[in-house]
């Protein structure tokens, strides 16, 4: 997809300081800051719940955004990995960061698997490929012997991290997630602004041109894709840590069109994008769980406004009116 | 009787039969996806919804209307056909400029909504709906049972399907609409109104979607949920059989319906996801799809 060519033009800029732009400095630090104030001012689980999904969306919006290949089958590496998580936890009494890193690493595999056959193809198909096997793997949790079907794995413990810390108390385990998820980000951020995020951006735009330049266009795509799964991975596996739970909505494709809506919402392409958008969407849920089923009819109107009027997101637009990449 | 491989005759032309039907919703479903595709280059995300949406107006139209099966397996399709092309005037039309991408997006968000709103208003429990009078019963085939509903859905889907073929294939309507697959401008040229007949394709595909719902409404009960998982299925389908050729859709459909109800047979722990396992294999050997074109 390429409507936020607009947000790209300032990249040889950036590349000539070293670095983080000025602006994107002060962003991040200021956005530090108020997430480690966010614990004592609103209930900690929620912002955690926040915080993965911002870290998800990210993830999703390295492969969308930066990659230009639209997967509709996220939920397959965020919740095997919550699944895995959860499990190394409860059954082999694994210590927190272990438990996120053997989710991490599965997530990982798996989009190794599932990437090496999705990039066969693209576009549409594509999207219809990712879909279809993160259908296969949402069958695989229903049916699977350790994922407990339709109770999911649940009261999962929190051990202590490193086997030295408690970390049962909620504020506590925030700055655990705030580390993980905050980093995740970070080093999202990294990788889209470095000589291999700059490929992706030019195989993204004109891929017959990439070729002839002598790229290994399927390598790129395979490894943007691997590292988008492992993200993802990252944010479903600590989900499990916050919530005790893995449970079969996080395979779901509902939670894959999610992180597309999360992205769409904040602008496709955008750092902060993906953020913005988690919190918006997660915050809705929240406040608007009462409604029912009707969540799901604002989603979609969501959906339909923001594809006909809205392509470029909220930090799209925000970024035009800057005249800066956001 | 017969035996094979120690399983009773009655188990394998059960699942067999079972499989069929299953076969007939993809092949209608897949067929409807392959037509929008050639005019629209858009994958419809909503076909499923409009699916479910064809069962409801058949429950509607007997429990508010008092019309039966038979009129409302005319009238639903055209019902939601309509409403089909009135989604596509309004807003899908507004995306053919852009990345194919959207219009799949913006299906997704429109499925959404429509299956949100069944939800709110009729619940996810189900609602009945009666076999027609005509078709309740069965045949004893010597071998094995054959309720008549079930086989009415075989040759039902069949007809549909093959008629669909014919009319693409070998009439001048269908001609025209080829040239238009190929190339729209060309075809504008010569006179004929192409957005016209874009949008009645978009409502021809639908209708379909809504005639394989009004089938289904009276063996899976009508709930607001029941195209959601199918249209998944019918994507890899669609995968598997490549979207370059409407007969290439039609046995695919069928094809994968009856190695699905096999697969229950000999390996039921395999059956749900043995269609996303032979999608699997499609791409490592002929990534286009047995019938696509390459590229």
């Amino acid at each position: 997809m390429s409507t936020n060519e607009n947000t790209n033009t300032a990249t040889p800029a950036m590349n000539r300081s070293v670095g983080m732009p000025g602006h994107m400095k002060i962003i991040f630090v200021v956005l530090l800051a108020v997430l480690i104030a966010l614990p004592f001012m609103v209930y900690p689980v929620f912002a955690m719940k926040v915080m993965c999904f911002a870290l998800f969306a990210c993830a999703f919006n390295l492969l969308l955004g930066f990659g230009g290949l639209l997967s509709f089958g996220h939920a397959a590496y965020f919740g095997m990995a919550s699944y895995v998580c959860a499990h190394a936890a409860k059954v082999w009494g694994l210590t927190p960061e272990l438990a996120i890193l053997a989710g991490t690493v599965t997530a990982a595999l798996l989009g190794l698997l599932i990437g090496s056959l999705a990039i066969r193809r693209q576009g549409i198909y594509f999207a219809m490929v990712t879909l279809a096997f993160a259908q296969m793997v949402y069958f695989f949790a229903l049916q699977a012997e350790f994922t407990g079907g339709e109770d999911g794995i649940q009261t999962v413990p929190r051990n202590d991290l490193l086997g030295l810390f408690p970390m049962g108390d909620d504020i506590v385990f925030y700055f655990f997630v705030l580390f993980v998820t905050f980093g995740g980000i970070l080093f999202i951020y990294r990788i889209t602004h470095s000589p291999f995020g700059q490929v992706l951006k030019a195989i993204r735009e004109n891929e017959p041109r990439a070729i002839s330049l002598g790229y290994h266009v399927n390598r790129y795509k395979l490894t943007v894709f691997v590292l988008s799964a492992t993200f993802a991975g990252l944010a479903g596996a600590t989900k499990s840590q916050v919530f005790h739970l893995a449970s079969l909505t996080d395979v779901h494709w509902s939670m894959s069109g999610e992180v597309v809506l999360m992205t769409l919402l904040g602008g496709m392409g955008t750092v902060l994008g993906p953020i913005v958008g988690a919190v918006i969407v997660v915050t809705m849920q929240n406040y608007l769980a009462y409604l029912g089923a009707w969540v799901t009819v604002i989603q979609g109107c969501i959906f339909v406004i923001g594809v006909l009027m809205f392509r470029e997101g909220i930090i799209g637009v925000l970024s035009k009116i800057f005249k800066k990449p956001l | 009787m017969f035996e094979l491989l120690g399983i009773p005759p009655q188990v394998l032309l059960g699942q067999l039969l079972i499989g069929l039907i299953n076969g007939s919703f993809y092949a209608v479903l897949s067929l409807g996806l392959a037509v929008i595709f050639g005019l629209l280059n858009i994958i419809n995300f909503a076909h499923g919804a409009q699916y479910m949406m064809g069962a409801f107006v058949a429950w509607m139209l007997l429990n508010y209307g008092g019309i039966g099966y038979w009129p409302a397996l005319l009238l639903a399709p055209v019902i939601v056909g309509i409403i089909g092309i009135a989604l596509e005037r309004v807003l899908i039309a507004r995306l053919y400029k852009l990345d194919h991408l959207y219009g799949l997006l913006l299906t997704f968000g429109l499925a959404l909504i429509i299956q949100g709103l069944f939800r709110n208003y009729y619940g996810v429990s189900g609602l009945p709906y009666q076999i027609p009078s005509a078709l309740q019963g069965g045949q004893n085939l010597g071998f094995m049972f054959l309720p008549n509903y079930r086989g009415w859905v075989i040759v039902a889907s069949v007809i549909v399907c093959f008629g669909t073929w014919f009319m693409i294939e070998k009439t001048r309507l269908g001609a025209n609409l080829r040239a238009a697959t190929e190339n729209p401008e060309l075809v504008g040229a010569f006179g004929i109104n192409v957005p016209r007949m874009i949008t009645l394709t978009y409502g021809f595909g639908v209708a379909l979607a809504a005639f394989a719902g009004v089938l289904a409404a009276p063996i899976y009960s009508v709930n607001p949920n029941m195209g959601a998982d199918l249209i998944i299925v019918v994507f890899a389908v669609v995968v598997i059989g490549g979207m370059g050729s409407i007969m290439g859709s039609i046995l695919t459909g069928f094809g994968l319906g009856v190695i699905e109800g096999l697969t229950r047979v000999f390996y039921p722990e395999g059956s749900a996801v043995v269609i996303f396992v032979i999608m699997a294999i499609v791409l490592m050997i002929k990534p286009e799809g047995l019938f696509g074109k390459s590229a």
